[in-house]
Order: structure tokens, then sequence, then C-alpha cells
């Protein structure tokens, strides 16, 4: 029993809760959901396609979890995203087809990137300007940036070694949740194997404080959102490579939306201080689930949105604290004795 | 140092300074406009700015409202999209009166921001959260209704948008104009002059405090998200004047841009601080920088978003230098 509380007070424990019973739906529903495929050695089948295609998601989830910590918001990672594949789209089409000129887009855009994760934090901590509008800058001349690069057009790539970050597969999986994979277990251990976590927490808890106690908040600051730009650019390049092009206007639409949702779900508050990487992965493979599922079960594209904001709604609505207690007060008729004070949580070690 | 401020003599209150920051670059750039266009100069490009935003306006007072909590309502757009289609099916498919329409979209508005206030004040979901999940289920609304844009004919509908108020000269504003002014008036009234005001105010100060001064701030909590929704509905059914149709992909991004319209005006996110009067100047801010990138007429569509982030950039650079070199 205290086992199974103490696993229910857990922080991830609601997210998980919410993914599964997700996943027992797609299963209920088409009983073929689950099917995993070897083909060519290589894996296939909807879960799989959750993780290829939840790559870019989990990345930039990753980097918002860090911007959220500190009590920002980038909006501007979508337009990343879309100046990211247009330059590499554009390296690629205008040279000799092969790795070296794979390895050359790659580091374009990935620099590109983390000029503008510069521009961003030097907006915010350099200059003070409130994060959300100081990202809404970018996230409106974003996308003219990235038509500017791309003249206006969809640019179409035909190149193995590009489209592999896309699409590609190693030890028989896709090589896109691999790269999401060692963001996510080098950020973990940089934030909690360093001081690093702990002093982005300290800051997003009380900017002032922590600047007196002598930490370098402005510095910190810009970190974060560089390194958020820079998880932006990775995603922007599976995102093209996945489609084989880049298309200035649409590629990360509103994927700032569902990054932000994603490390909500995760259990961040958006208030700034404590931060899960962890569940801001579940959050973001919570919401690709939704995706592929409103796909895999064909449901009418009409009703996507409905469908969505029912789920998000009823995810939210488990993981508030204020919920769960009115509803075990209704089914307790007579008042129940004050709940102890809980105990003080554990700091996680782990991310 | 005392005696010398003492003696310059008037010196604008702390807290009036980014309202006259932009009050002061919002002239800056209409002499700027006016010295590079001959047409830009007429007394009727000022009006325009209002009659090409009041939509714009409308929705962004109800945002100022939110924020002045501390909040945040991503579902505006969404909610203006709304409005627009439920207009369109009830007079174009049912032939209802428009009268009946309107009232029917405001009080759908109303709930819709009610629903989001209860999730926000009860369940203490995050605002961000809560009417980000308004924004899907609003728009998720708009394509179960219908996923085409309806073209509305009404009669009534055509003559409300068809009056033009004559304002002596050449110049003229539509009703929409009236429309969003009163409610500016309204707002601003509220804001400075009601308890209710006061108590929003309060809120984004300190929540607890206002709490433990025993206002009523889980009512107004909700008070605020209502009036938000109201006012999107509203904001869409000046659009449906503008534009006499009802699409569902109206008002994409809207909630960005009426966000941006209340930061530039001063209006604090955090709540607390801010004027109704700074979002007028903060979507005139807006409208003028269209308005300029309409006159070069040059530019292409990368372009004018490139121009309109670097404008946007100007702006709010120069409001935090004014309003930091005078602290």
């Amino acid at each position: 029993m205290t086992a199974l509380t103490g696993l229910t007070k857990h922080r991830l424990f609601w997210p998980v809760v919410a993914l599964l019973v997700l996943l027992l739906g797609d299963l209920i529903a088409s009983p073929s959901f689950f099917k995993i495929e070897l083909r060519d050695g290589h894996l296939y089948g909807n879960l799989v396609d959750i993780l290829k295609n939840g790559a870019p998601l989990i990345l930039i989830a990753i980097g918002m979890t860090l911007v959220i910590a500190t009590r920002g918001i980038d909006l501007s990672v979508g337009s990343v995203v879309a100046i990211s594949g247009a330059l590499a789209c554009l390296w690629v089409s205008d040279n000799p087809d092969g790795v070296g000129t794979t390895l050359v887009a790659f580091g374009l855009a990935l620099g590109l990137s983390l000029l503008l994760g510069v521009w961003n934090g030097w907006l915010v901590a350099v200059l003070g300007i409130q994060p959300i509008i100081a990202t809404l800058i970018l996230m409106v001349a974003g996308r003219g940036i990235a038509q500017l690069i791309s003249g206006g057009q969809i640019i179409t790539v035909n190149s193995h070694s590009f489209e592999w970050i896309g699409s590609g597969f190693l030890f028989t999986l896709p090589g896109a949740i691999l790269i999401a994979l060692a963001v996510f277990v080098l950020a973990s251990l940089l934030v909690r194997r360093s001081a690093l976590g702990l002093l982005v927490e300290a800051v997003g808890g009380n900017p002032e404080a922590s600047r007196l106690a002598g930490l370098r908040s402005a510095r910190l600051t810009w970190l974060v959102y560089v390194f958020c730009a820079l998880c932006a650019g990775i995603a922007g390049l599976m995102i093209s490579a996945n489609v084989h092009s880049a298309d200035a206007n649409h590629a990360g639409l509103f994927i700032e939306l569902d990054a932000i949702l994603a490390v909500v779900v995760g259990g961040t508050q958006l208030t700034g201080g404590r931060f899960s990487l962890g569940g801001a992965v579940i959050g973001a493979l919570l919401i690709q689930t939704l995706t592929t599922t409103v796909y895999a079960l064909g449901i009418p594209p009409e009703a996507i949105m409905l469908f969505k904001a029912v789920v998000v709604l009823a995810v939210c609505l488990l993981q508030s604290p204020a919920f769960r207690r009115k509803l075990r007060g209704r089914q307790r008729a007579h008042p129940v004795s004050p709940e102890p004070a809980p105990a003080p949580e554990k700091v996680e070690v782990g991310a | 140092m005392t005696t010398l401020t003492r003696i310059k003599g008037y010196r604008p209150q702390q807290r009036h300074l980014p309202i006259l920051a932009t009050m002061a670059l919002l002239i800056g750039a209409y002499i700027f406009g006016a010295s590079s266009y001959e047409a830009f100069g007429s007394g009727q490009v000022v009006l325009d700015l209002f009659i090409n935003n009041a939509f714009l306006l409308v929705v962004a007072v109800g945002m100022t409202f939110v924020i002045l909590t501390g909040g945040i309502d991503l579902s505006v757009g969404s909610v203006v999209a709304l409005s627009t289609v439920i207009s369109g099916d009830l007079l174009q498919k049912h032939g209802w009166p428009a009268y009946a329409a309107i009232a029917v979209v405001l009080v759908v508005g109303a709930l819709l921001g009610a629903g989001m206030g209860a999730l926000i004040h009860f369940f203490e979901i995050q605002p961000f959260i809560a009417t980000l999940i308004g924004m899907f289920f609003a728009r998720g609304l708009c394509y179960t209704i219908s996923t085409e844009a309806y073209s509305i004919d009404n009669a009534t509908i055509a003559t409300l948008a068809q009056t033009q108020i004559p304002l002596g000269g050449e110049l003229h504003i539509s009703i929409s104009v009236v429309a969003a002014l009163i409610v500016v008036a309204v707002a601003a009234y509220v804001l400075a002059f009601t308890r209710f005001g006061r108590t929003v105010y309060s809120i984004g100060g300190n929540a607890q405090s206002a709490m433990l001064m025993g206002l009523k701030t889980g009512r107004t909590k909700i008070a605020v998200y209502t009036i938000s929704g109201f006012c999107s509905a509203l904001g869409g059914l000046l659009l449906v004047l503008y534009k006499s149709s009802g699409d569902p992909l109206n008002g994409v991004g809207l909630e960005l841009t009426a966000i941006a319209a209340v930061v530039i005006g001063g209006t604090i996110l955090t709540g607390g601080s801010g004027y109704v009067l700074g979002t007028v100047l903060g979507i005139m801010v807006l409208g003028i920088i269209q308005t300029l990138i309409t006159f070069d007429g040059t530019l292409n569509s990368w372009w004018t978003s490139i121009i309109t982030g670097a404008l946007l950039f100007v702006f709010i650079v120069l409001q935090r230098l004014v309003t930091r070199r005078t602290r």
C-alpha cells in the first residue's frame, strides 16, 4: 500500500498512466496497433512510428523544459525548425551529393540555430525583454528568414546521407530516435550530475535572489535559450529530412505549442523552478501518440482538434491535485480528516 | 541630485512611462510615414488604423483584463474564428435574424471563457494550458460546424458593415470603430473606478494577498476569462462585418498579435500593472507597422514578415531603453 501511494505521488505517475491508457485505448480500438514487423532488418509499426515521428518534438521539449525552468518560454522554435531545414536543404541541393556535403549542411544549419539562440538569449538575458515577446520577434521574422533562404520555394532534396537523420535506421531502430535519446541522456547527465540543473532551478525559482547569491543568472538564462535553439535546429533537420524537403511556411508550424504542452503535461510548471526532463519526454510521446492514434483510428480530420482538446483536458485534470481532491471528496459523503502534510518530496537525482 | 530633480519640475510617474514611450514612438512612426509618403499624412490613414483593427482592438481589450490578473488567454483567435463560423452557420444555413445570431455568438463566447476560467480557478490548471485546450476546442468546433468558409449576405449585417459615419471633411469611420471605442471606454472605466477593476489589479499584484484581504479572487478570475471570451466573440462579429464571411481559418495566430499589442502597450505579463489605453496604443503600433509596409508596397511576403519582426524589435528595445534611462 505504501509502495503504491509512493508510486502515485511520483510526479511522473499521472503522465505515464495517461500514456498507457491512451495506448490501451488504441489496442482495444485496433488490435493491430501494436504490431511490429522486422523488414530488411528495420523495425516497422505504429509504436516505432510514434518514436520516430516524435523525435523532433522530444528534442524541442527537452530544450523547452530548460527554458521554462528559468521562467522563460521560447515561441521561436517553430521558426528555427524552418530556418535550419531550409538552410540544410539549400546546401544539399546546391552541392554534389555525398556524406561530406551533408555534414557541412548539418554544421551550417546548427551553427545558424546557435546564432538564433544567442539572439533570443541576448534579448531576454541582456536587454531584459519579457521572454514571450522577445521570442515572438524571431517567431514572426523567422518564417520570413526561412523563406528568404529558400527563395520562397519548397526545396526538395534527394540525398541518402541527408535523409538518414529523418528516416534512417541504426541497430534496427530509427536514427532519429537514437539522436533524441542521445540528446536526452547528455542533457540529463549535464543537468543532474553537475550543479547546472540546480542552478537553472534556482534562477527559475527566484532570478534576483540567485543573482544576489552569486549565480550568473543572465549567463545561465542565455545558455538555455541557445540550447533550446540548438535542439530546435536538430529537430528541423529531422523534419525536413523526413519529408525530403524544406517548407519554410509549414515546417514546424505550431510545434512550440505542442512542445510547451509536452513540458507541462510532463509536470514542469510554467512559473519556473523545478523541472523534469523525463517528464518532457513522456509528455512529447503522449502528444505524438495522440497524433498517431488519430491517424491509425481514422478519426475524421475535422474532429482531430476536438479529440485532442478532450484528451489533453482529461490528462490535465488527472494531473491536477485540486481535481483529484474534489473527486475524492465527492466519493466520500462525510468530510474526511485533514490529509497529513505531504512528506517533502525526494530530490530526484536522475532526470 | 534630489534638488536637481525637483528643480527640473515635471517628471512623468514611473507607471506611466511605458505608455508615454509607446506614444512617443507612435508619433515618431507617423511623422516618419508622413514625411516619406505624401498620402500618409491624411487623417484618414489614422482612422483607417482603427477601421482595419477594430476587431483586434476589442480582442486585445479582453486580453488586457486577463493579463492584468497575471493570466494569459491563448484561445482568443479560435474563439474569433468560432464566432464568425457560428454567425455564418446561423445566418446563411438556418436563416436566423441577425440580432438573434449576434446574441447567440456573444453568449457562446462568454460561456467558453467562463469554462476556461472555471478550469483555472477550480482545478488549478495553469492559464496557459487551460486556454490552450480552449484554443484547440474552439478551433475543433469550427471544423465540426463547417470545414468551408461561409459567405455572409445577410441584409442587416450588410447595412451595419457599410454604414459610414462621417466626421467632417473627407474623414469617416465605421460602426465597428464605434463599437470598439465603446468597449475601450467601458473597460477603462471598469478597471479604474470599480471594485471589480481594482480586484483585477490586486490579483495581478499578488493573488495570495488579494485573497487574504477578503477580495473575491475566484469570482474575479472566472470573470476576466468570461470577459475575454465575450470580447473575442464580439471581435469575431466585428470581423464578420469587416470581411462578410465566416471562415474556420480566421484568426490563426491572432492570440499572439493581441498579446503583443497588450505588452507593447506597457502591460506587464506577470500582471498588476498596465492600462487599456496602452493596449489601444499597442494596436496602433502594430497597425502602423502594417500600414508602413503597405505604403512601401515593394516588399514581398517574406520581407514583410522580416520587417515586421525588425520593427517590433525596434519598438520594444526603444521602449525598454526609454523606461530604463528615466528610472
